[in-house]
């Protein structure tokens, strides 16, 4: 089972429940986990799960390079394909604008000489190891890099490679609703959205709503600073049919370990059960859908 | 040959104002040495949501234009324009397309 932790608006705790899980998963559920941060601008997850990393390696995606300016009969097929503009031809020789590239690899396909040829462009890099819990990947865009996604897919592909097929993989996810969000949570069989009952948390909640529900996957809320406008988070969830798995309360003893790298289960005793009561209905709600 | 300058324009006449943005500029007017207009609309590029400024330089470098004026060419356009041999003169926001080009012209006589 994989497991996507998402959310509309960025710091309602993504972070903190997907380590929570990530430290309670085995012990509650007696099945392997790999955690997988995919928040790949801003990785964050390393701070609280402190893994030991064992493998890097770095990510590129495949660009075209000019090898050959002389062959380019000045067509214009490559431009005319881009849709991202990211190569043209000036003075009847091809001008690629790498940074701009997506990857398709289309010019390379249409360029009837052989003044094109594959290059690459570095994305990032992308980290294995485990935290003694649970296996650990991760990846960390190049700073630079405009594009997430296809760094998302490369770890992504990384985990359909490592992963222990009897266990369960748990995907801190970026924030928000456009692509690195959307492409994230697309590989999960399940997704968790961590809502805060505050005005802007509950908008960005709807959108989350709203854009991944097309996706058709299960999907489920976990309130975080639960408080004063929680009941109106509640009945927002009743009305598009979203199980609420758990309540995390705005707890100032909860900050306070988040603040010092702590994991919520560490918090006290009460927290302990909800972590494992979380993951446990995650598991049975995952099994649920998919019977339904 | 006869040299063509592009300004990038705000409308099509000598007498509308040079358009601060290049890539996405209303239009281009160039003038050749005879002191003849061409416009080319640059409309288009509103809709476009990636590339817009080496488009424009690809359109003024087919044009023959090899003098650029404008307000700001960004630094993909720029590298555009320089592998089309298209020499650009930034800076040129506060005047008209008239004025700019006699500016252009009386610095080249200096």
């Amino acid at each position: 089972m994989l497991v996507a932790i998402a959310s509309g608006k960025g710091g309602t705790g993504k972070t903190t429940v997907a380590a929570a899980l990530a430290a309670v998963w085995g012990q509650a559920l007696l099945r392997p986990l790999t955690v997988v941060d995919l928040d790949v601008e801003e990785p964050n997850l390393h701070l609280f799960l402190r893994p030991v990393i064992r493998r890097a390696e770095t990510a590129c995606l495949e660009i075209p390079v000019v090898a050959d300016p002389a062959a380019c009969s000045d067509c214009g097929a490559c431009r005319e394909l881009c849709q991202f503009g990211a190569i043209t031809v000036m003075a009847g020789k091809p001008l690629v604008f790498p940074e701009m590239c997506h990857g398709c690899g289309g010019c390379l396909a249409v360029c009837p000489t052989g003044s094109l040829t594959a290059g690459s462009r570095e994305l990032g890099r992308i980290e294995e190891g485990t935290t003694g819990l649970a296996d650990y990947l991760a990846g960390r865009l190049r700073i630079g890099e405009s594009q997430s996604p296809p760094l998302i897919r490369a770890v992504l592909r990384r985990l359909a490679a490592v992963a222990d097929p009897e266990g369960d993989v748990i995907l801190d996810a970026p924030p928000g609703v456009s692509c690195p969000a959307m492409t994230s949570v697309a590989a999960a069989d399940v997704i968790v959205l961590v809502a805060e009952p505050t005005p802007f948390g509950i908008h960005d909640f709807l959108l989350a709503v709203e854009a991944f529900t097309p996706l058709g996957k299960p999907m489920a809320v976990v309130v975080n600073r639960s408080s004063d406008g929680t009941p109106q988070l509640l009945d927002l969830c009743r009305e598009h049919g979203l199980p609420v798995l758990a309540a995390i309360a705005d707890d100032r003893a909860v900050a306070e370990t988040y603040a010092r790298g702590g994991l919520l289960p560490d918090v006290g005793a009460h927290y302990r059960a909800v972590c494992h009561e979380l993951a446990r209905s995650i598991t049975v709600f995952a099994g649920e859908t998919a019977h339904a | 040959m006869s040299k063509k300058i592009a300004v990038s324009s705000e409308g099509p006449t000598l007498s509308d104002a040079v358009d601060p943005r290049f890539g996405r500029a209303a239009g281009f007017v160039i003038v050749d040495d005879a002191g003849t207009t061409q416009y080319l609309d640059n409309g288009g590029s509103q809709a476009m949501a990636h590339g817009a400024g080496i488009e424009a330089a690809r359109r003024i470098a087919e044009a023959g234009a090899t003098v650029l004026l404008s307000g700001v060419v960004g630094p993909k356009a720029a590298s555009a324009l320089a592998a089309a041999g298209v020499a650009v003169v930034e800076g040129m926001e506060s005047l008209t397309v008239g004025e700019a080009v006699a500016q252009y012209r009386a610095g080249q006589d200096a």
